[in-house]
């Protein structure tokens, strides 16, 4: 236990910061390509890519010494993690880690070891990937920590009930499941009564597998953090309400890593504080995250991990920006709604409202609201097959959109993790003709 | 002669289609092949014959549209969304919804009044309700593309096929025809199971605006009238409906 916390502490405090320098130099001493630069559409690259890199790369390069050195959570993105942070706990997110996956194109690879297992090629990518990754210890993060508890929420989807038992039952540690019930229009006292109490439980659970007892302060201390952080990544995505854009939104996705992974923690907030600054101070200098942009876009629903790079090239490339995305917006809606002043019930308030455990009329309205307030001329739903309740609803989603925000609105369908459900021609095709029909 | 001032060539995942246009914007001359998987090479031969025929200049604009739009030499690049319904506005000159079944996708064009593109809608990233899907089909019952119009009218009764997945569709059609059923009937019952996947793909479009066919299909009178009863409106074939992606292109870079 002591030479593991040890191999820990070096890993997250030497070892890690070291290699990230190490890939600096590296890049710093690499010959230059000769030649004339190639022309790109995007602005400069912000500077906080690096700093991105660098938290990211020691969370992983931590992580791989966690288990045996601190308690280890698996938990869901929706899940309320603050109540962990204060007992020390490691947290791993699957749903980020396979996204890695499927920026790294092993989601086939892993999906193929489950599906002959019996899961079905329409279940979730992420699960398929994780899972995948749970039987093979294949991953592009070099490993991931063994989990002593199993945390899921089922505000994001239904699947992660189910994924969360097969790797309860995998690895046979407890699983903590908090029930979330589906909101129309506003939660109800009672709900929320059922959301809190289930935390109350959680607390048990995690203070019984750690053996330390949380104090309140710690709790509200960590809460705070949380919606600090929130509101800093929600000043990140306003920036973009000016014109030019500071960044895209597919810049957005990169960034949202450690609001979704290390929410709650003071790195957090360095983090997006300097993010926000360097934002505002593109938007004083008129840089814009595209050298020209023309049309401003809204993106709905997880992007398409494994093809960002083709889709951002082929938008820019026509001046087209998604200057706001649903998805990485529901890190900033939930977050701030959280109170240090009650831990516990604003928690089960904010974590009941999340986008996609709320009625059509709510998403149709945020939907409305973003568009006004980022003053885009369009949207283009992705029809997610991996992500059905992200999905389901859409085609009337675009049907109002266009009547009451008057803006063009597009269906594409693809996935965010498998590239053998997406088919890059027809998707280039539609979004090309999409792109033309505003000339 | 009329001086020739542009071309539009569209290259179909099945067929190959160009047209040549003078200043006015009328068709001087057009080809249609059978798609050769060496675009370069069929466009290349395709249009040194029409320069020849029209007396066109070498350096004649050329719009290019369809799947293989990306392997032509052209001055513009347009995708068939944009190119049909500019192709249709420059027929109907009004505001419709264009109806274009091709070998890959089908599309569903709501054309605004000015000729812009308002809005579309396309089969999923699969190929049911495509062309492809009749075609593979009527490649299981020996069927020719061409026969299956006069087929299907001679059919006393369709058997219904459920699917318009191809895939679903072939082993369907499979048990039909095991079962006895007549090829006449199922050929019919695919025109309607086609029609009925186009219907509800324009369903939302169709509320009183008129509603055009172009492409190859449209040239298949029985898939016209069967696209009318699903939809419950009379579907108008626009004149010559396989160019009319190539017209659009051509407009397209009409100086």
């Amino acid at each position: 236990m002591i030479t593991r916390r040890i191999q820990y502490e070096i890993a997250g405090n030497v070892v890690g910061p070291f290699l990230t320098s190490l890939d600096k130099w590296r890049k710093k001493l690499r010959p230059k390509k000769k030649g004339p630069k190639k022309e790109h559409p995007f602005g400069p690259p912000l500077e906080s890519v690096n700093r991105l890199k660098d938290i990211m790369t020691r969370y992983y390069f931590q992580g791989r010494y966690a288990d045996g050195a601190v308690p280890v959570a698996w938990v869901t993105s929706g899940f309320p993690v603050e109540i962990f942070r204060p007992l020390g706990f490691w947290t791993v997110y699957p749903e980020n880690h396979a996204a890695i996956c499927s920026v790294q194109r092993v989601v086939p690879e892993l999906s193929d070891v489950v599906e002959k297992e019996g899961y079905a090629r329409d279940l979730c990518g992420y699960a398929r990937a994780d899972i995948g990754s749970v039987m093979t210890g294949k991953t592009p993060v070099g490993r991931l920590p063994k989990p002593d508890l199993l945390a899921c929420c089922t505000n994001i989807c239904q699947t992660v009930l189910y994924w969360y038992r097969a790797l309860a039952e995998h690895f046979k540690i407890p699983l903590v499941l908090i029930d979330t019930p589906y909101v129309y229009g506003e939660a109800p006292e009672h709900h929320r009564q059922y959301v809190k109490d289930q935390l109350l439980e959680l607390l048990e659970v995690a203070q019984k597998i750690t053996g330390k007892t949380i104090e309140p302060e710690a709790l509200a201390e960590v809460t705070r953090k949380a919606n600090i952080g929130s509101k800093l990544w929600g000043r990140c995505l306003d920036a973009s309400k000016n014109k030019p854009a500071p960044w895209t939104g597919f810049d957005e996705f990169f960034h949202m890593a450690p609001i979704v992974s290390l929410r709650g923690s003071d790195e957090c907030n360095d983090y997006y504080r300097g993010l926000a600054e360097e934002l505002e101070d593109r938007v004083k200098r008129g840089v814009g995250g595209l050298k020209k942009e023309t049309h401003r876009l809204m993106w709905d629903n997880l992007p398409i991990w494994f093809n960002v790079r083709g889709m951002s090239d082929l938008l820019a490339q026509n001046g087209f920006n998604f200057v706001c995305t649903t998805y990485t917006n529901a890190w900033y809606e939930a977050g701030k709604v959280i109170d240090e002043r009650d831990p516990m019930g604003s928690a089960a308030k904010a974590y009941t409202h999340i986008i996609l455990n709320e009625d059509l009329p709510k998403r149709l309205s945020l939907m409305k609201r973003l568009a006004r307030e980022y003053d885009v001329v369009g949207a283009v739903l992705h029809s997610d097959r991996s992500c059905k309740p992200y999905s389901i609803g859409q085609y009337d989603l675009k049907d109002r959109l266009q009547a009451e925000a008057n803006i063009r609105v597009m269906v594409l369908e693809a996935d965010h993790a498998d590239p053998r459900a997406f088919s890059a021609e027809q998707a280039d095709n539609r979004l090309t003709a999409f792109m033309e029909s505003f000339a | 002669m009329t001086r020739p001032a542009a071309i539009g060539v569209d290259v179909g995942s099945t067929t190959w289609k160009a047209v040549v246009l003078d200043a006015s914007g009328d068709v001087l001359d057009r080809i249609v092949e059978i798609g050769n998987p060496r675009i370069e090479e069929q466009t290349t031969k395709n249009l040194a014959v029409l320069k020849e025929r029209t007396g066109a200049a070498t350096d004649i604009p050329v719009g290019a549209t369809g799947y293989g739009r990306k392997r032509v030499a052209a001055s513009r690049v347009l995708t068939e969304i944009t190119c049909h319904a500019k192709g249709a506005f420059r027929v109907m000159r009004s505001a419709g919804i264009l109806i274009d079944i091709g070998g890959q996708d089908s599309k569903i064009i709501h054309v605004e009044p000015d000729g812009r593109v308002r809005d579309f809608a396309m089969n999923d990233k699969c190929a049911a309700g495509t062309g492809r899907f009749l075609e593979v089909i009527l490649g299981r019952l020996h069927v020719s593309f061409d026969d299956a119009p006069a087929l299907a009218a001679r059919s006393m009764r369709s058997v219904a096929v459920s699917s318009t997945c191809t895939v679903f569709a072939e082993s369907e059609v499979i048990s039909l025809v095991a079962q006895g059923e007549s090829v006449e009937g199922i050929v019919a019952g695919l025109h309607a199971s086609l029609a009925s996947r186009i219907a509800s793909l324009a369903g939302k479009f169709a509320n009183g605006t008129s509603i055009w066919m172009s492409g190859g299909v449209a040239l298949n009178s029985v898939m016209v009238d069967a696209i009318s009863k699903a939809m419950g409106a009379n579907v108008r074939v626009l004149p010559e409906p396989q160019f009319v992606g190539a017209l659009g292109a051509a407009l397209s870079v009409l100086p």
